[in-house]
């Protein structure tokens, strides 16, 4: 179903008209245009404020990161004058961050330049937190060799390593984040290079979400086309009584949902209980807190979103086609799949396409009841807003999903039509 | 008249909204410990000055403290942090600096700073509240015990889940423990590169059998529900299980990992006053002693002798050649990178 | 009862596509259905136990309920998800309205642009909104006002105020406007007097949609919201992850109940409007 624009029938009008009405008429035109447009404007203008500038400042904000060159200004500047990174800095940069450092101490920033900095090149934060500590009592004025200080405090400071760390950190712009998003590192040297084997997880994680996304879109299928189908049989009285079947949980709370299949799935939940009492099993499974109860959950949660597109486009199918079909002899099987289902394949694409992009953007049913093989790509985003406090990376992985639903939803655009989303 | 009547609800509604809004928000772990601290601090408080307290619940660490920090939009003004975050938080400019030197003296009469323990001022930022200890404990109709940290790890000998909480923290050092590392050297062998592995395929070795929880509040839950057979647990939720709950637990001594906790302000605190003057009146003799009521020692000197005799047994105090001191220390330098590495294995199949 | 004629594969068909539809049904309803007996338990757990499977009046009570009405947290809940659901509601339906009457016009330049702008926060996933929001709320310091809740909630809400407005305008006769300015009436009055009466249904089940948004959001919560702006959602979201009490599942039963009352009354309107034969499902 495309999109109708009803501009076509403009032309026929023209014909009859002779160009004085013309110009009246496109003057007529362009009145209602504007009026049209006023009407949006104020909705427009307040999505734009309010949502899609904090999206954009979201993207501004996964490479764009000034904490380090804001809180060490001078080792930053001097760092740039460092030509050669096999060889050490000279003794001014030595001294420069030495009294940057005590600086920060006094006024408790030290940490927060340390963590910075092992953003950018991990295992150098603790030997920024322990010199900062050590330096706090050191009267430096009167020192005469910065680098000797410095070296003394931790012998990490005699190796160019950890300078590179440092000055890669004053970045402002960097796009390390993005590479951290997609299981890769920025070396301080400038070389982009695959994390090592422990540390890629966002991949894997972007790959399972993909899975999940897929089997759940898979299942309300699955479950959903039948009911559909069956709704669309029988009289509208009837099939709106069961359709609040569908209704209700779709108008309950994700939130009481969820808890419903806490309830129902835990250790000694409604389903165990069931089980040991009946003596099936001896000890209690494991259904949740893990991939399993994810899809369970979801697949609940998101099946009246197949089922209602479907069932809204199976409606207007003509069952006579179905029934000349078995009529010539068609066995019901082989008439159904040749003939009906591709007349509601408008419906499952609807149903399909929304479930899928709904489920790679899941959050609260994975947290709940995810575990840790249940977590989602949303769920990383999530730990890294709220645990690790690394944004950046938070933003960097939005962007990467949201790139990708932007591009599931022109998908839906050019097939469904997003101004045919039915409720 | 009916849009009368709507009109009325929302604009009773707006009101009530900014009405509730307490003048303090105090944070803390809740469940048996968060009742203990409002029967003794926040209750007693209110009362005395009338100040309208919103007693929170959190699930520790520092991040949520650094979200609003960063933010510019502190909603917190009392924080109950725990000591092995503490050292962190305040050096990365997460806390405002507490005047130590107001601290009010003791019942006894000592001066307030001489009536701490040292480790519980010890820190600028912060003033120690209790000294309390992670264990771990079990059903008692469990049929082979755990004794030691290392049967925790072996799932032969104990089949079943174990429940940690998800962090880096207590549960690497207790790998450590596990794997044979004398506890005088646990915090060396995790300083090298080596021991962080050592620690982690330790952990591997039960990775499966792990329940990861986020709340000390769900650690006895899991215990009672039969989600896990040995838990990771604060010893007073333990505790308070037995003693209120009536559950058949026990806790074992063996690897515990104590650590204070204390009250602190987070930096940009829009009733920093009104902070400081809860945070010296509820580490008073009296209140502190309180926290007994979840076994947990006091930081005071003096409030020692207001410890009921069958208490002192429980009391992390009474076990310390056991286990080890948490270190602030190490987890302030090493935290965030553990904790990435941490996430990055728990991810991994 | 199925013709005799028919043959094997066809009742087949016929039972087997009925069993399936059952069983999917109940699948739908049973884990609403779990949690309200459940609900009334009178030990603080999450099952069911011999007293209740034997219907013994004693494992049953309504403490929880008592609770919830009782609680200082869970009261303070209710009224913020209310005032927040109110008055994102208000702010949703009014904007939606006004954009959708704009949208359905024949002559509206960039239409599916527009439109694809309209409703994307329905699909941008609400991690993404609750960051991307938090960043820039802070910055512009308006994070943790009542204000950033209700715009936030409200975004969340427009989509469906513009979709079933439009919808309800799909089938509306555009000269009739035109009929209506040429008369004289002028764009206020031909709106009130003429559009409004005729997409009422629309602007309320968009307005009774977008309620239902604001009153079950968590996501955006979480990320911007003060403790003293937890709404029922928060609260039951913190519940099952610190601490499990049956007092989730009373106010799980009564959103359920909630729920029914919001369903039946945009069946209620759906059914009016369809007998007019211009609202689509």
């Amino acid at each position: 179903m495309p999109n109708t624009d009803t501009t076509t029938n403009d032309t026929s009008d023209h014909l009859a008209l002779n160009s004085e009405h013309t110009q009246k008429y496109n003057q007529a035109i362009r009145r209602e245009k504007t009026k049209a447009l006023v009407l949006v404007l104020p909705l427009l203008f307040f999505l734009i404020v309010f949502f899609i500038t904090p999206i954009g400042y979201m993207l501004y904000r996964s490479f764009y990161n000034p904490t380090v060159a804001n809180l060490a200004p001078k080792t930053a500047e001097i760092l740039t004058q460092w030509q050669d990174i096999s060889k050490l800095p000279n003794e001014e940069t030595y001294k420069t961050l030495a009294y940057e450092i005590q600086q920060l101490q006094k006024s408790r920033l030290s940490g927060k330049f340390a963590e910075e900095v092992n953003r950018r090149l991990p295992r150098t934060g603790s030997v920024i937190k322990r010199t900062a500590r050590k330096i706090k009592e050191i009267e430096l004025d009167n020192v005469k060799n910065y680098q000797e200080l410095l070296t003394s405090l931790h012998e990490k400071w005699g190796k160019p390593e950890i300078w590179t760390g440092i000055r890669s950190a004053s970045d402002k712009f960097t796009i390390n984040y993005y590479a951290n998003a997609l299981d890769y590192k920025l070396e301080p040297s400038g070389e982009i290079v695959k994390q090592s084997e422990d540390m890629q997880v966002y991949l894997p994680i972007l790959q399972r979400t993909f899975t999940i996304a897929l089997i759940i879109t898979l299942l309300t299928f699955l479950l959903g086309y039948p009911v559909a189908y069956y709704l669309s049989l029988i009289p509208l009285k009837k099939a709106s009584i069961l359709l609040i079947f569908v209704l209700l949980p779709f108008w309950t709370s994700l939130l009481v949902r969820t808890t419903a299949w806490i309830a129902i799935l835990q250790s000694n939940g409604v389903i165990n209980q069931s089980l040991l009492s009946l003596h099936i099993i001896d000890k209690p499974l494991d259904i949740i807190y893990n991939q399993f109860s994810t899809i369970l959950a979801m697949t609940h949660i998101l099946l009246p979103f197949m089922i209602l597109p479907l069932y809204s486009v199976m409606k207007g199918i003509d069952s006579s086609y179905v029934r000349a079909a078995q009529s010539l002899g068609a066995n019901p099987f082989k008439a159904f799949i040749q003939v009906y289902f591709p007349l509601s394949l408008p419906g499952l694409s609807a149903g399909a396409l929304l479930v899928f992009i709904i489920s790679i953007g899941y959050y609260i049913t994975p947290a709940l009841i995810g575990g840790v093989d249940g977590q989602l790509i949303s769920n990383l985003v999530a730990h890294h807003m709220r645990s690790t406090n690394n944004w950046e990376l938070a933003a960097a992985l939005g962007s990467v999903l949201l790139v990708l639903i932007i591009a599931l939803y022109w998908i839906y655009d050019r097939l469904v039509g997003a101004s045919n989303i039915k409720l | 008249m009916k849009k009368l009547k709507l009109s009325l609800l929302v604009a009773s509604s707006l009101l009530s909204a900014n009405l509730v809004a307490g003048e303090l928000t105090v944070v803390s772990f809740g469940g048996a410990y968060g009742a203990a601290q409002k029967k003794h601090m926040i209750d007693p408080y209110i009362k005395e000055t009338g100040t309208k307290i919103l007693f929170e619940d959190y699930s520790g660490g520092v991040a949520e403290l650094k979200a609003q920090v960063e933010s510019k939009n502190v909603k917190w003004d009392v924080i109950d942090i725990e000591y092995i975050d503490v050292e962190r938080a305040c050096s990365e400019g997460m806390l405002e600096v507490f005047p130590h030197d107001k601290l009010p003296k003791g019942d006894d009469g000592k001066a307030g700073k001489d009536d701490f323990i040292p480790a519980a001022i010890g820190n600028e930022c912060a003033v120690g509240n209790i000294v309390w200890s992670i264990i771990f404990a079990h059903k008692n109709d469990l049929k082979t015990k755990p004794k030691t940290v290392a049967d925790v790890f072996d799932t032969k000998k104990i089949p079943g889940k174990r429940a940690f909480r998800k962090r880096p923290q207590v549960n690497l050092e207790w790998a450590l423990m596990a794997d044979g590392v004398a506890l005088k050297d646990i915090y060396k062998v995790l300083g090298t590169e080596k021991g962080v592995k050592q620690a982690f395929a330790k952990l591997d070795t039960i990775k499966k059998d792990i329940v990861w929880f986020d709340s000390w509040s769900q650690a006895p839950q899991l215990l009672n529900d039969g989600g896990a057979v040995i838990v990771q647990s604060a010893n007073g939720r333990i505790y308070s299980a037995i003693k209120k709950d009536k559950s058949d637990f026990n806790i074992v001594w063996d690897g515990q990992v104590y650590d204070l906790d204390g009250w602190a302000i987070p930096k940009g605190s829009k009733n920093k006053e009104e902070a400081i003057k809860f945070i010296l009146a509820a580490t008073k003799t009296k209140p502190l002693a309180g926290m007994q009521d979840v076994a947990y020692g006091p930081t005071r000197k003096s409030s020692e002798s207001l410890i009921a005799e069958e208490v002192k047994p429980q009391l992390p105090s009474a076990h310390l050649d056991k286990g080890i001191k948490a270190s602030a220390e190490f987890w302030a330098d090493n935290g965030s990178q553990l904790g990435e590495k941490f996430t990055a294995w728990l991810i991994k199949k | 009862m199925l013709p005799v004629y028919y043959s094997p594969i066809r009742k087949l068909w016929h039972y087997g596509l009925r069993i399936i539809v059952g069983l999917v049904l109940l699948f739908l309803i049973f884990p609403i259905l779990v949690t309200i007996p459940l609900s009334f338990n009178v030990e603080p757990f999450f099952t069911f136990t011999e007293g209740m499977l034997k219907l013994d009046p004693v494992a049953y009570s309504t403490k929880w309920y008592v609770e919830f009405f009782t609680d200082h947290k869970w009261n303070l809940a209710l009224k913020n998800s209310f005032y927040f659901a109110f008055m994102s509601t208000i702010l949703a339906t009014v904007l939606g309205t006004v954009a959708a009457v704009g949208l359905a016009s024949d002559r509206m330049p960039f239409k599916s642009l527009i439109t694809a702008i309209l409703i994307s926060p329905m699909i941008v996933p609400l991690v993404i909104i609750a960051a991307g929001m938090y960043f820039f709320y802070s910055a512009i310091n308006i994070a943790g006002s009542d204000m950033a809740i209700i715009f936030a909630h409200a975004i969340l809400g427009i989509p469906f105020v513009v979709i079933t407005v439009t919808a309800t305008l799909a089938g509306f006769d555009q000269s009739l406007l035109r009929a209506s300015s040429s008369l004289g009436a002028n764009p206020i009055s031909t709106f009130f007097n003429v559009t409004f009466p005729l997409i009422r249904p629309g602007v309320i089940s968009g307005a009774l949609f977008a309620f239902v948004t604001s009153f079950d959001e968590v996501v955006l919560i979480i990320f911007l919201a003060d403790p003293d702006q937890r709404t029922i959602p928060r609260q039951m979201f913190s519940g099952l992850r610190e601490q499990i009490n049956p007092t989730i599942l009373a106010a799980a039963s009564l959103l359920i109940l909630i729920s029914i009352i919001l369903l039946f009354t945009i069946e209620i309107l759906r059914r009016r409007s369809e007998s007019k034969g211009m609202f689509q499902k």
